[in-house]
């Protein structure tokens, strides 16, 4: 008896949507299983993971704020995803949004408006997407893979981010602590429901969720995505300008990663320091997977991970595992999802071993 | 400068390029056969945290070189199935395999925070390595020389040998070398065993040479390096030595400008140089070479023979 794969005619549409939720499941039950084997009480382990996070009724307004930031990344890497270009480095461009965002805010610490927070994000939108505009520039002038250009240059936006906050940037009044100076109250954002600590980012994850569905499922440039991604050579027959998709993926992708950042400085942090990487750019990867590509998806997904987040820093305190395990559960769901996605386009026929008649063709 | 200063310097060298070397090489294979595993920093940690635990269990540095390797292969392999027989996107799934052996080495690794192992460093007597010029040849820890023999034995392998073609093969064209009655999958596999047992002993390195202990990512992203090393040297092992070595050259130049407090540069350009040259040489690479015709022609393409 065996197992074999046999192609469906149409990727099952019940599979896309069964998949992700089978392999959330599926997630607590091996990762159980693995701390268990490692020493520790998988089981409770599984519970502050994954339910204590949404049980305990403080910690949900955690989850929206871990989760704003990894639906906004992860919307537009989904876009690069689904073209298969493959965008690796939004840690990198989150932390040059935020970089953008904060130039702004040191050259006008004396502009009380509120309005100069539009200028803020904007700046983070551009610092992010200038940050990917090098691999698309590498990749389209000299056929640079993006997947290794984008992910050196996290490396190098985690040095410039030490020495701008250790050099030209650093508070004059921070005890000489590698910081900038603390953003006025004109630089920061209010949240978004008082009396809670619910991140503006939020809002913005809503907003833009919807903004992408409409636009993948309506506009040209979706359809256009979705043939580079599925069919390159139908693509470059149909006239698609393959260059200009991986400008745009990266570009967009790069934005919405620099948003995040900035947002994150303008609400959370205040400012920035050395704990300002928070490792958001690579979480949203998974979230982009486990989410189909799809901005509903994603939406969810975002949340899903966000949980797991905070479980972490429960399950640390509670059962005493490394907060860093967290990134187990998060790299076995998407194992799982991946392997998930064979479901979607095969059928699964296990074989007698009797009736070999298909073996021969 | 002296004498002493330039070998010290050169022993430095070695001891970074070392892992490097290592990682790269079990990369290669593992490309040319066609699969592209960007797992490599995660199978790193594995190898380094299990030579660690091992070494330190057991008293016995050998043995945690070898369960070392034994772990990289074995979490290579979660990739193996994956990509293999699921025919998931190697992408993807190698970005998992680095994430999920960053969150397994430090769970395992939490309970050897702070311990030590003696270094395993020269296995040659210690009156050969005494004069400072012969401990240049004879002061390495065995995994020195381990490195370097590997890239000629891959080397040879691939370009004097049945099965070597035969890879080379399966990484070409997988469809012809599954017509003529070769095992596409098979072969993977034992490729994708092979790197991570690579990367893994590349871990080992980190936790048994450089700082006989175990930290927490200890490997510091040298992974990605190994990996654009591999289109560095356009998949040739010769020029993976030269290569190798040209990092390790840079990363040396970066911790000898640290140390000697050059104040003209800020210590933050320093570190960030070899993943700024890696991006520069990637783009010198790549431009001569526009059509990508040094890569393996099936590189990250799944092969499901049912279709």
């Amino acid at each position: 008896m065996r197992i074999r794969f046999e192609k469906r005619p149409e990727p099952s549409n019940f599979m896309r949507l069964a998949t992700p939720v089978g392999a959330v499941l599926l997630t607590m039950v091996l990762g159980a299983l693995l701390f268990d084997a490692l020493g520790y009480d998988g089981q409770e382990t599984i519970k502050q993971f994954f339910f204590t996070p949404v049980l305990a009724s403080y910690k949900w307004q955690d989850v929206a704020t871990k989760a704003a930031p990894l639906i906004i990344i992860a919307l537009g890497l989904a876009l690069g995803n689904t073209a298969k270009i493959w965008n690796i480095g939004a840690e990198g461009q989150y932390i040059a949004g935020a970089l953008g965002g904060a130039f702004v805010a040191y050259l006008t610490p004396d502009v009380t408006s509120h309005w100069i927070i539009v200028p803020m994000l904007l700046a983070g939108i551009i610092g992010g997407a200038l940050w990917a505009a090098l691999p698309a520039w590498l990749k389209t002038r000299y056929n640079v893979n993006e997947v290794l250009s984008s992910l050196m240059l996290v490396y190098v936006s985690l040095q410039l981010l030490s020495y701008l906050i250790d050099g030209p940037w650093k508070d004059p009044n921070g005890h000489n602590f590698p910081q900038t100076a603390a953003f006025t109250d004109a630089q920061l954002l209010p949240r978004a429901l008082p009396g809670t600590y619910v991140p503006p980012g939020l809002v913005f994850a809503i907003v833009l969720t919807f903004v992408f569905w409409v636009a993948m499922k309506r506009s040209i440039y979706g359809f256009d995505v979705r043939v580079s991604g599925a069919a390159p050579q139908a693509a470059r027959y149909g006239g698609f300008n393959a260059k200009r998709t991986v400008w745009s993926t990266l570009l967009i992708s790069g934005g919405m990663a620099g948003l995040a950042g900035i947002l994150e400085a303008t609400s959370q942090l205040g400012q920035l320091n050395l704990g300002f990487p928070s490792g958001y750019g690579f979480t949203a990867i998974i979230v982009s997977f486990l989410g189909r590509l799809h901005p509903i998806g994603i939406f969810i997904a975002g949340f899903v991970l966000a949980i797991t987040s905070v479980g972490g820093q429960v399950a640390q305190t509670v059962v005493h595992v490394p907060s860093a395990s967290g990134g187990i559960f998060q790299a076995l769901m998407l194992f799982l999802i991946l392997a998930g996605d064979v479901l979607v386009r095969y059928r699964i026929k296990i074989v007698h071993s009797a009736s070999k008649a298909g073996a021969a063709a | 400068m002296s004498m002493d200063l330039i070998i010290s310097a050169l022993v430095t060298t070695i001891g970074i390029t070392t892992p490097i070397l290592l990682a790269a090489t079990g990369e290669l294979v593992v490309e040319k056969s066609g699969v592209l595993n960007l797992g490599v920093e995660g199978m790193m940690l594995v190898g380094a945290v299990t030579g660690f635990a091992v070494a330190f269990t057991t008293f016995n540095p050998w043995l945690g070189i070898l369960a070392a390797a034994a772990a990289g292969a074995a979490s290579a392999l979660v990739f193996g199935v994956l990509v293999l027989t699921f025919g998931a996107n190697q992408v993807a799934t190698g970005l998992a395999l680095a994430i999920f052996g960053i969150g397994l080495s430090t769970l395992i690794g939490a309970g050897f925070v702070g311990m030590i192992v003696p270094p395993f460093t020269s296995i040659f007597p210690e009156e050969l390595a005494r004069d400072p010029f012969w401990r240049l040849i004879f002061g390495h820890s065995p995994i020195v020389y381990l490195a370097l023999i590997m890239v000629m034995v891959v080397a040879w392998f691939l370009k004097s040998t049945r099965w070597g073609l035969v890879l080379r093969a399966v990484g070409e064209n997988d469809l012809s070398a599954h017509s003529i009655g070769y095992s596409v999958i098979g072969i993977r596999y034992a490729a994708i065993a092979f790197g991570g047992a690579m990367a893994g002993i590349a871990g080992s390195y980190f936790s048994l040479v450089i700082t006989p202990m175990w930290a927490e990512q200890m490997t510091a992203g040298r992974g990605w390096i190994a990996l654009a090393l591999v289109v560095f040297a356009s998949w040739k092992p010769g020029r993976l030595l030269t290569g190798a070595y040209f990092f390790g050259v840079l990363m040396t130049l970066e911790l000898y400008a640290k140390a000697s407090g050059f104040s003209f540069l800020p210590s933050q350009f320093w570190a960030s140089m070899p993943y700024l040259m890696a991006v520069l040489v990637l783009a010198l690479i790549s431009a001569r070479e526009r059509t990508g015709s040094e890569a393996p022609a099936c590189l990250g393409k799944p092969f499901m023979p049912g279709e």
